[in-house]
């Protein structure tokens, strides 16, 4: 038992789930308000990486620092634009069409960024090395047993405190008031004159953005990057939006820490298990409570 | 009436069998690579078909059809392979592999049945992420059992699909869906794509006509699986990654939801357009030695195309219609 139940797996699941908490946002957000599993979610996530990549990279070329905080705004402004542009060209022309064809779309959006990220000559499909040491160096504390490194205390302060803004931003704001009329009722908003098509771009934005810095923490804290990093951790934080009650933000955040905590423990007891335990929590989860632990049940409209 | 159709159309596909047979046997036009991809071409004509069962008729949204054809890839694949160890030099051997096939799409068909019993029930995007999570779980599976090569694959499986098994089997699996599709349980199919509560409301049960499709479409797609890892001769956890899936929507809606001779067109056309890219890739990367172009813009083209196909031509090359030939003469 002791191998299985330690306090270091614990804490190496909260810095996975931080994580997958700031790609299901994202995806939470974009299902509330659009209605649509939005496949490409975890290459806005690649994307970010990337971004911090190449920034960091040409830094060192021409030999200067960047500072950390314009390397985070970069790889939150690359996973908006990319989100921004998937939506105006794919999604937007089937708003109104049946919900399945957005879906598919989506899946073509997905394999179109990964293989362009794959077949393109300066990014290819292999994988390539984050310099994190370079960004930040890495310190590690012991505390008996238990090592914690400066970056699972990055990673879970930063998501922490996007997390408070992005509650901040939807609960307090005009902006977010309308974000959540519009998830409500679509036409109901668009009566009260809520202009719908610019509150789902500014969706995409703040979706895409936290996608691109979960980029960035992920490049530090697991320094390999590659054009199809973004499809499991994509897929595990969409089943982690979907066991908080997908639409939910709180939800998602609880199921994002839930996952993340049950995979590294899965995983230390056995390496099967934990590839396959975030499937196996979404049949349960679909089977036993399909609106998720903290979704509300919604009887189907006819 | 219908039945001299159905003789017509056997006849067909009899003439086409000889011409390319016949073509192969003296190397013209059609060498052993050419038949090799109209094998291809075949077995991806059932599994587009039977997810066309799936996702154009019934209007329900999987997409984990590789997990259904692995499953029948490895069952068979492990029967002829590593159990019973037949080879096809003796003819008598075929009727084992047939046994094999039947057993490896009953398995496929089980599973079918067994995920989706509790899933149906869900709505439709629900529905998908289950079945690309299941597709994923039986490679996780696949990947961790030593026994059947794990992540090396299932090698040295013995060559029974030759053009003639695979004709065969496809013309008949083409048929019994063709007739599913056109009986009342393909009207039933039909209501529950276009309305499922009014369905509901006339008195069709929905969860067991789901259910319905769900395990036909899973016993062929187990069935394309036997037939490919018999080609191929190999089983490999990442053929049937979602990757392949993806492969094989494409090829259903670009043919047309609800349109299995838009199934047999797209299986075809892509499956020769993917083999035509490979040539005319190598040809832009001989003509442009600064730049290398990989076989990975193959796959970049196939998803533009995906993407162009829903925004432009949603109900894909057929539409719902179907070629004069495949209708019994009832429904017209």
């Amino acid at each position: 038992m002791e191998k299985i139940f330690n306090l270091q797996q614990l804490i190496n699941g909260i810095q996975l789930g931080s994580i997958y908490a700031l790609i299901a946002l994202g995806y939470t957000m974009v299902y509330g308000i659009v209605r649509l599993i939005n496949f490409a979610h975890g290459d806005f996530f690649m994307i970010g990486a990337y971004a911090s990549y190449f920034i960091i990279i040409f830094g060192n070329l021409r030999g200067y620092h960047i500072p950390v905080v314009l390397v985070f705004i970069i790889s939150i402004s690359a996973g908006s634009v990319a989100a921004v542009l998937a939506d105006k060209i794919a999604y937007k022309p089937l708003r109104y069409k049946p919900r399945i064809s957005a879906l598919i779309t989506a899946l073509g959006v997905s394999m179109f960024i990964e293989y362009l990220f794959s077949a393109l000559p300066f990014i290819g499909p292999s994988y390539k090395a984050f310099p994190n040491e370079q960004f930040i160096k890495s310190k590690i504390f012991e505390f008996g047993n238990t090592t914690i490194s400066n970056y699972i205390i990055i990673d879970v302060l930063v998501s922490v405190g996007l997390m408070i803004f992005l509650t901040y931003l939807v609960k307090y704001t005009r902006i977010g008031m309308a974000m959540r009329a519009v998830s409500q009722d679509k036409d109901a908003a668009k009566l009260m004159g809520i202009d719908i098509e610019k509150i789902i771009t500014i969706t995409f934005i703040v979706g895409g953005g936290l996608a691109g810095a979960a980029g960035l923490l992920t490049g530090v804290s697991y320094p390999r990057i590659f054009p199809y990093m973004g499809v499991l951790p994509g897929l595990k934080a969409f089943i982690a939006a979907v066991l908080g009650g997908i639409g939910n933000i709180p939800g998602a955040m609880l199921g994002s820490y839930i996952m993340g905590i049950s995979e590294t423990f899965a995983t230390s007891y056995n390496s099967l298990l934990g590839e396959g335990i975030a499937f196996a929590i979404l049949i349960l989860v679909l089977l036993f409570r399909p609106q998720g632990l903290l979704g509300e049940t919604i009887a189907e409209k006819v | 009436m219908r039945l001299k159709k159905d003789i017509k159309l056997l006849l067909y596909c009899f003439i086409f069998y000889i011409i390319v047979f016949s073509l192969n046997r003296y190397q013209i036009i059609i060498n052993d690579y050419i038949l090799n991809i109209i094998n291809l071409s075949l077995v991806y004509v059932i599994l587009t078909v039977s997810l066309n069962l799936i996702n154009g008729f019934t209007g329900q949204f999987s997409i984990g059809h590789m997990g259904f054809a692995a499953v029948g890839a490895y069952v068979s694949g492990v029967l002829t392979t590593i159990i019973w160890k037949i080879n096809p030099s003796n003819p008598l051997n075929y009727i084992l592999f047939f046994i094999a096939l039947i057993i490896g799409s009953i398995a496929s068909g089980f599973i079918g049945f067994l995920l989706g019993l509790p899933t149906l029930r869900l709505r439709g995007d629900y529905l998908a992420i289950v079945t690309l999570g299941f597709g994923e779980i039986i490679r996780t599976i696949i990947n961790n059992i030593d026994y059947v090569g794990g992540p090396r694959g299932l090698l040295g499986i013995p060559k029974f699909s030759n053009f003639t098994v695979i004709f065969i089997i496809t013309v008949i699996s083409i048929l019994i869906i063709r007739n599913i599709v056109f009986s009342t349980h393909g009207r039933a199919f039909k209501s529950i794509r276009e309305d499922q509560v009014a369905s509901e409301l006339v008195g069709v049960n929905t969860t067991k006509y789901k259910v319905y499709a769900f395990t036909i479409g899973a016993f062929f797609a187990g069935l394309a699986g036997g037939l490919l890892c018999h080609l191929l001769q190999i089983a490999h956890p990442t053929q049937y990654n979602f990757l392949g899936t993806i492969f094989i929507l494409i090829m259903v809606y670009a043919g047309g939801m609800g349109s299995i001779s838009g199934s047999i067109i797209a299986a075809f056309g892509l499956t020769f357009l993917s083999e035509g890219l490979r040539f005319l890739l190598r040809w832009i990367d001989n003509i442009t030695p600064t730049f290398t172009v990989g076989i990975e813009w193959r796959m970049v083209v196939y998803s533009a195309l995906l993407i162009v196909i829903m925004l432009y031509r949603n109900e894909g090359l057929m539409g719902k219609r179907e070629f004069k030939i495949l209708i019994p003469e009832e429904e017209e």
